[in-house]
């Protein structure tokens, strides 16, 4: 390589170190401006009326979304029945005896479902449940919601078992205390406040999703009864409203926006600061 | 996100085995949960397969190169899908991979470590926002500005490009391609700010003792020693914009045609499954929504499991020196 003058190579230099300042304020620039977007318009779309009342007839004003808000708690609650106990304990697994040939399978399958579109487990979840009970229901979007929760609480709680040393792990084996004793009592409370925060962000990760209820849970302008029957759920809502003709709906699927947001960063932020930085895993 | 880059400290030395049956109970009832997820990706993969199954029947392979898509006919092809999907995937790319890496390079290198900490966890933020969230702001302030200021720009200056001709819709590949970008920076960026950390202190040194400027350091030292782990967090990110749902339907217009112009209207594979799936009255114009489906997942695996290899084999040089 031929040698460059000095001045060049500062001002080189100087100018790349600048771009990739202007990118990094770039990327924050937009997320800030997104959040004010959000806050902006969904702050004077909020009211009262919208936590406590049934949305309102087609071509009138007014109205909520209540429904829509116990539609997506319902949902998360079956999404949580599933995903947790088989990502906490799949993820304990391939901490503690994950090693061998099993341990990289079941770690490569859940790394597939990780990055599996959301849309595609929409699909599986209507053949498995929709299209056999000839229903659309909560119970088919709570499948696909928690489907979708496994993959991301298996790969926080691995992590965050992995970080506890093995020191500990030994020196409650060395007491003669049972290997399952020790994983149940010492290793899991030890790492319980990260594997908690894992399980918060995936559940605030799903809270979000829309796709794969489109054609599970559906949607619904009344209540939801039971689990057998469509149910609105806020995402959907927000969709559903965002693309439709009316003032109204428009302003109501900013107010969702605003409660979805101020729910997943709230969720995002608690568990950064509750725990340690491993756990923003998601 | 944030993946472990060296976990091979452990397994050499672990106790071994216990005969106690308690133990092995326990040891089975994880197995059981561990070999659950397995079996649920391959439930996946078959569910996806046999309810395609007469759609493949019917048209073979050439489902994918057709550019008919006419339930009423009974007439399914996947290309003005497949094309769309790929032309806002890679315009996002485009956009995404310097900002992105950029924005990497500098919280890895330039930002003090606890700020570096806490941009990093903001720039995560973003994708953790809701896709139909990106999709709103999308539709009430993205695309009003592609098409009252961005369009008009681009075709004046670049007009003589076939890219960037045409009426100025707002709506349509290029506003689709711009908040895909948005949201998969956050993968490219994340991904790449642990690799940038993982490499050695004593690569910048030796670059930086042999008079290099900070630069040259990043791009003769770091770089090339990152460079497949970047690739990675680059792969990731186009699985994501691929599979992405929400947002891109409610800005690219939803019109499936094939058109050279980013200002055009299109579709892509995971925008049709989103408006048609509910409408699909027969077995098989369902089958054909569903082999959709299963190309977007076999896709998404290929590109998935590259990535995590290329990510994984990064793991194994990197050596003892930690910062």
């Amino acid at each position: 390589m031929r040698a460059r003058p000095y001045a060049l190579r500062k001002a080189t230099n100087a100018v790349a170190l600048g771009l990739t300042g202007a990118a990094a304020a770039l990327t924050l620039g937009i997320l800030f401006a997104i959040l004010a977007y959000i806050a902006a318009n969904g702050a004077s779309a909020l009211n009262w009326d919208f936590f406590t009342k049934l949305p309102a007839p087609v071509g009138e004003t007014g109205g909520g979304l209540a429904n829509a808000i116990v539609g997506t708690l319902k949902l998360l609650l079956l999404a949580s029945a599933i995903g947790i106990p088989v990502g906490f304990l799949g993820g304990v697994y391939l901490a503690e005896f994950g090693h061998g040939r099993t341990g990289f399978v079941v770690r490569y399958a859940s790394d597939v479902l990780n990055g599996v579109p959301s849309i595609v487990i929409g699909i599986v979840a209507y053949t498995l449940i929709v299209l056999p009970m000839k229903q659309f229901s909560s119970l088919a979007g709570g499948v696909a919601l928690g489907i979708i929760m496994i993959p991301t609480v298996v790969r926080s709680t691995e992590e965050l078992l992995k970080l506890v040393p093995s020191n500990v792990r030994e020196a409650a084996l060395a007491l003669g205390v049972n290997e399952w004793k020790t994983v149940l009592f010492v290793v899991i409370p030890t790492a319980l406040r990260g594997v908690l925060a894992g399980v918060l962000l995936s559940l605030a990760r799903v809270a979000g999703e829309t796709a794969p209820l489109l054609f599970t849970a559906l949607s619904n302008r009344y209540w939801s009864h039971g689990w057998l029957e469509p149910t609105a759920s806020l995402p959907v809502m927000v969709y559903t409203y965002a693309i439709a003709p009316y003032d109204d709906w428009h302003r109501q699927a900013w107010a969702g926006a605003l409660v979805l947001i101020t729910m997943v960063l709230g969720v995002n932020i608690l568990a950064r600061l509750g725990v340690s930085r491993r756990a923003s895993a998601s | 996100m944030r993946r472990s880059t060296s976990r091979r400290d452990r397994g050499s030395d672990r106790p071994r085995r216990s005969r106690n049956p308690s133990d092995r109970l326990f040891r089975g009832a994880t197995l059981g949960f561990a070999l659950a997820i397995l079996g649920l990706a391959l439930l996946v993969a078959w569910q996806l397969f046999i309810h395609s199954k007469l759609s493949r029947e019917q048209f073979g392979w050439s489902f994918l190169w057709t550019q008919t898509w006419d339930p009423v006919a009974g007439q399914f092809g996947a290309l003005p899908f497949i094309y769309g999907t790929l032309v806002t995937s890679v315009l996002a790319l485009v956009i995404a991979v310097p900002l992105g890496l950029g924005t990497a390079l500098f919280l890895a290198e330039l930002a003090p470590p606890r700020l570096s900490q806490w941009l990093a966890f903001m720039v995560e933020l973003l994708a953790a926002i809701p896709s139909v969230i990106y999709g709103l702001v999308g539709i009430f302030i993205v695309v009003p500005w592609v098409r009252v200021h961005l369009e008009p720009a681009l075709s004046g200056t670049l007009g003589f490009l076939p890219l960037f001709r045409g009426a100025p819709y707002g709506v349509g590949f290029l506003t689709a391609g711009l908040i895909l970008a948005v949201m998969v920076v956050p993968f490219i960026t994340s991904v790449s700010r642990e690799v940038l950390l993982a490499v050695p202190r004593v690569q910048r040194e030796a670059a930086l003792a042999l008079g290099a400027t900070r630069w040259e350091m990043l791009r003769m030292a770091v770089l090339p020693y990152a460079r497949s782990g970047i690739a990675g967090s680059i792969l990731l990110a186009l699985a994501r914009a691929l599979g992405e749902t929400m947002a891109v339907t409610m800005v690219i217009g939803n019109k499936p045609q094939i058109a050279a112009s980013l200002f055009e209207p299109g579709y892509t594979m995971p925008a049709v499954l989103a408006n048609e799936f509910t409408e699909a009255t027969d077995d098989l114009y369902l089958h054909a929504l569903i082999e959709i489906g299963l190309v977007l997942f076999v896709v998404t695996v290929l590109i998935n499991g590259i990535a995590r290899l290329m990510l994984m084999r990064l793991a194994v040089p990197a050596g003892p020196v930690k910062r």
